[in-house]
């Protein structure tokens, strides 16, 4: 039956409410790659099929062996000898009708040689348990044709991710602990004047506690501001004088006891935040002097468009702030005062925004595009999320892991703490290094654990001295990674499935921001770290 | 490669086939298979450097996880359909699960057991019919039952317990169960996980020894419902409206006859609520409600994804590996997860409150003067960060005599009872230094408390 729009609305309500309508549509129009559909693989695509991908390919050359079906919960002992793209994928199809399950019974290296641009056609590319040739090959295809690229590997008790992408923007970053935009330093004309139609000394006590704090607190910063040469509180002192002067300003009773005001107590309380400079966020700023905003021309993406615009509101109209955010935090307030004051930074927000509109305009005729290119829509998402933009830029894995490109630095200062993850990072590129000498990992069978230790130290030399890194790894990790024997326990793939599977949809969805760009879990500590590699 | 000569490369290869006829010699029957629990058997059979000080390699320790250990799922919904599929696909066959819901449609994003035709029917039973089909060998029990229902001897029979509940009252509930044995020698560890959008914890307790649920309730702060004056005459936002219609136009105009409450899952009762908010809404020019807002409020609904429950889940069924094996030293205690701006991991030890109501085993002290009001006790009781209970019944010994001061819960006592919250301490009786016995849905013994008079 097919799923009518009102049933998939209650089917992905809960994941609707952190992404959008915008959100989901983006993921229905995915196509996403998983490269080898072993337990990492499998788990990292259930958690992209559930939430409603439009489509998925499954490449794998392998053919289903009994230890797969036991970790895996897409394969089954009838599919004991199968192909495994095949397998697999008809227990993930089986989970989410929405979505279109395909595959490819040939190995990616097979690919690679006779049909590269095969990979070209995806949203983003998944490749699981790769040995390093293979990952670096189809790492430089996908470079070239700017494909997305998350590598995954369960190692034992280790995870790991790779996001390789050059250039990912984000508008929507949905930031946790965002500051308030309310300009009370830098008071926009409406915003005065508005501030003005109140008189707290002759206000009823009614309206005197339902008087938004944001009017109280710019109403005192008035006086203050008189009484101070114009220099608003500074430091610590300052700022409980002024707290004291709004304390005054609650009313009293007939005892001479101040009243219950609230409202009074908001302003008091937030004080802090409220004298905060209106200030550019120097990531933006970093954004505003990048080659891609200053050299628009008909190729460059709206992201770069609408932050050039932005930044030229920013020189002319917006007199060095960024468009008005429009928002106001919710406060002790009667339904009018806080609907008008609310109404005040919104109307000032659709003014800036139509600033905007204003330069896009203009930058879309300089460079010979329609001014139907960027919605009016788009421009007002933009604007409103203008303080939180991001842009995430990985290396790429040739420059990770050339020798002259090598990020010493970043490991070698890591190495320096005893409980660093690095050290897992450098185990897996050693038993990377020990697969391709030997053909296969280390320890998979029990006679082979202690005998491959001095093999995989070779291993792990041969890879410090290459790079040339002075740091020292402890024997212990060298025989837990004999002792792994290659194994991908099924609860270190989940953990890494669900990992995988959010960046994914990030990068699909342009909403949230991707890591950068390389992360470790380890599930023996329940510990993890990001590294930018 | 090293050069090898032919008897040494044949020896090898027996070695390697008899590593993977093992599993069908020892485990027999036609569910096992060649090779089935190679992954798991690396930790469990290889000594380590890492391993827990008490770990000993053997083919024993596979054994146990599939023949004995025991293994209780609290929850079958978005931590518990992972927990399932996470425990059987790494050995463990013996596993209940509890969970007094059904299925709705709005699960099916992430409780992967389930399909838009299981919707109505309960979890748990859905749950374990699922696993049990797909996973040969795997044994789970289900119980369609309130967590309540069951008492301290179906409790007992676990080895370890694992919660994925969506309820702090219930996670305290089950925390108090466990914690109320004094018995040391029979703990039995409780894993939880919990889950919120991109958010999510997973803590291991081993009840009486590490921190608990309540040794750590300022990590659950309480949820804010919005102030009744702002509801009733000053709203300023959306929600407010919302709010409005259904605390105080519902019971009012009673839409869908007497007596029938407002549904969250009824779309009927919903629209009828969203046409109201929307009323409401433009009388004092707020704008911003929808239908999905609308239900959003009504039904306290916390946004979900399958990823944040996938990792959660994980990383506890992790922990019961560990705790089951010894494999490796457990998570001491506490991990906090957040894939929002990256993907950002803090692993801490939290640490036991001495006083702790629910793990100290000492009686609370509460501190009135006599002419406090009871009323006043019982606000104190429920807004107190570190009780945070819900509707507390208070008994007391007065002149020698089991008293009940006040209970909410059964209409016809808390109407006789009533008067008593505006009557002072002194005035019902009460002496200084003497237990009050508490009970609510937070926990599942009553908590005693020693009232101690100030000046």
């Amino acid at each position: 039956m097919a799923a009518t729009k009102g049933s998939k609305e209650q089917k992905y309500d809960r994941q609707l409410r952190l992404w959008g309508d915008h959100g989901q549509e983006a993921l229905e129009n995915a196509h996403v790659c998983l490269i080898n559909a072993t337990a990492t693989g499998t788990e990292i695509l259930k958690n992209l099929v559930l939430p409603g991908i439009g489509a998925f390919t499954i490449v794998d050359g392998h053919t289903v062996a009994g230890e797969d079906v036991g970790n895996n919960f897409f394969l089954s002992s009838n599919s004991i000898g199968k192909n495994r793209a095949q397998a697999a994928t008809e227990l993930l199809q089986e989970l989410n009708s929405d979505v279109s399950g395909n595959f490819v019974e040939e190995s990616p290296d097979k690919l690679l040689d006779n049909d590269p641009e095969f990979f070209h056609r995806f949203t983003i590319v998944i490749g699981v348990q790769l040995p390093e040739s293979t990952c670096l090959r189809l790492g430089s295809v996908l470079w070239s044709a700017s494909v997305p690229y998350l590598v995954c590997k369960t190692y034992g008790l280790i995870g790991y991710m790779r996001l390789v992408v050059q250039e990912h923007t984000v508008i929507e970053s949905h930031p946790d602990n965002a500051l308030e935009d309310l300009r009370l330093d830098q008071p926009f004309d409406e915003f005065k004047n508005h501030i003005n139609s109140y008189d707290l000394t002759s206000m009823e006590k009614k309206d005197h506690s339902h008087t938004p704090w944001i009017i109280i607190v710019a109403k005192y910063l008035d006086r203050w501001l008189s009484e101070h040469d114009g220099q608003p509180p500074k430091n610590y002192k300052e700022k409980e004088s002024f707290r004291q002067m709004i304390r005054e300003g609650i009313l009293k009773n007939l005892n001479g006891d101040p009243e219950d005001e609230e409202n009074f107590d908001e302003a008091i309380k937030n004080v802090n935040t409220a004298l905060n400079p209106t200030k550019i966020p120097s990531a933006v700023e970093d954004l505003f002097s990048s080659g891609q905003c200053n050299n628009i021309t008909a190729q460059s993406p709206s992201f770069w468009m609408l932050l050039r615009a932005v930044k030229e509101f920013v020189h002319s109209e917006g007199s060095g702030n960024l468009p008005v955010r429009g928002t106001i935090p919710d406060m002790i307030a009667d339904s009018q005062k806080f609907i008008s004051l609310q109404n005040v930074y919104r109307e000032k927000a659709l003014q800036d925004a139509a600033a905007v509109a204003k330069h896009v305009e203009s930058l879309l005729q300089s460079v010979g595009k329609p001014a139907e290119s960027i919605s009016e829509r788009d421009i007002k998402l933009f604007c409103k999320n203008a303080a939180f933009l991001r842009v995430v830029c990985c290396r790429s894995l040739a420059e990770e892991y050339h020798v002259d490109s090598v990020n010493k630095d970043e490991i070698t200062s890591c190495m320096d703490s005893p409980d660093s993850e690095m050290v897992f990072y450098l185990m897996l590129r050693a038993v990377d290094r020990f697969y391709q000498l030997h053909s296969r990992y280390p320890g998979v069978y029990n006679y082979q654990v202690e005998e491959d230790i001095s093999k995989l130290k070779l291993c792990v030399n041969s890879l410090l001295q290459e790079y040339n890194l002075n740091v020292n790894i402890k024997d212990d990790y060298i025989h837990e990674f004999c002792r792994y024997g290659a194994a991908e326990p099924h609860t270190v793939s989940a953990f890494l499935g669900g990992s995988a599977a959010q960046e994914a949809i990030k990068i699909i969805s342009h909403q949230f921001v991707p890591f950068n760009n390389t992360f470790i879990y380890n599930a023996m500590s329940q510990t993890s770290a990001t590294y930018q590699l | 490669m090293a050069e090898m000569d032919e008897p040494e490369k044949k020896r090898r290869r027996v070695v390697e086939l008899t590593e993977k006829m093992i599993v069908d010699g020892v485990y027999g029957g036609s569910c096992e298979w060649e090779g089935r629990w190679n992954h798991v058997k690396k930790f469990l059979e290889r000594s380590g450097p890492f391993t827990h000080p008490d770990f000993e390699p053997s083919a024993e320790c596979l054994q146990f996880l599939i023949d004995t250990c025991k293994i209780l799922v609290i929850g079958a919904g978005g931590l518990g359909c992972e927990l399932l599929k996470d425990l059987a696909l790494s050995g463990f066959r013996n596993i209940d699960v509890v969970d007094m819901d059904t299925i709705d449609v709005s699960n099916l994003n992430r409780q992967f057991l389930f399909r838009s035709k299981d919707v109505g029917r309960p979890k748990a039973d859905v749950a374990a019919d699922f696993i049990n089909s797909r996973i040969p060998g795997c044994r789970v029990v289900p119980h369609f039952k309130k967590i309540q229902d069951l008492d301290e001897t179906f409790y007992r029979q676990f080895h370890i317990i694992v919660c994925g509940l969506d309820s702090i009252v219930a996670r305290r509930w089950m925390n108090g169960m466990l914690d109320g044995e004094v018995d040391q020698t029979s703990v039995i560890p409780l894993v939880d996980g919990g889950t919120e959008g991109f958010k999510g914890n997973a803590r291991v307790i081993l009840p009486g020894l590490t921190a608990c649920v309540d040794c750590t309730l300022e990590l659950y702060p309480p949820q804010i419902n919005f102030p009744m004056c702002t509801i009733a005459t000053m709203p300023r936002l959306p929600e407010h409206c919302v709010e409005y219609v259904r605390i105080l136009q519902w019971p009012k105009e009673m839409p869908f006859g007497a007596g029938v409450a407002l549904d969250g899952d009824d779309p009927e009762h919903i629209q009828w609520v969203f046409q109201r908010s929307l009323e409401r809404s433009t009388e004092f020019n707020i704008t911003g409600v929808t239908y999905r807002l609308t239900q959003g409020v009504v039904k306290r609904i916390i946004p979900a994804v399958a990823s944040t429950n996938a990792v959660i889940a994980a990383a506890c069924a992790t922990e019961v590996f560990k705790l089951a094996t010894s494999a490796y030293v457990p998570l001491s205690n506490y991990m906090v997860f957040n894939d929002v701006d990256g993907l950002y991991t803090y692993t801490f030890e939290a640490e036991r409150k001495e006083n702790c109501s629910a793990c100290s085993q000492i009686p609370q002290d509460l501190r009135f003067t006599p002419s406090s009001t009871l009323q006043e006790v019982l606000n104190y009781l429920t807004e107190s960060a570190s009780l945070q209970m819900k509707s507390p019944a208070v008994t007391a010994t007065v002149e020698g005599k089991s008293k009940t001061l006040y209970l909410q819960s059964v209409a016809s006592i808390e109407e006789r009872t009533r008067p008593n919250l505006s009557k002072s301490l002194r005035e019902l009786g009460l002496m200084d230094g003497q237990e009050l016995a508490v009970a609510d849905v937070t926990t599942p013994q009553t908590m005693l408390f020693r009232l101690c008079f100030t000046s």
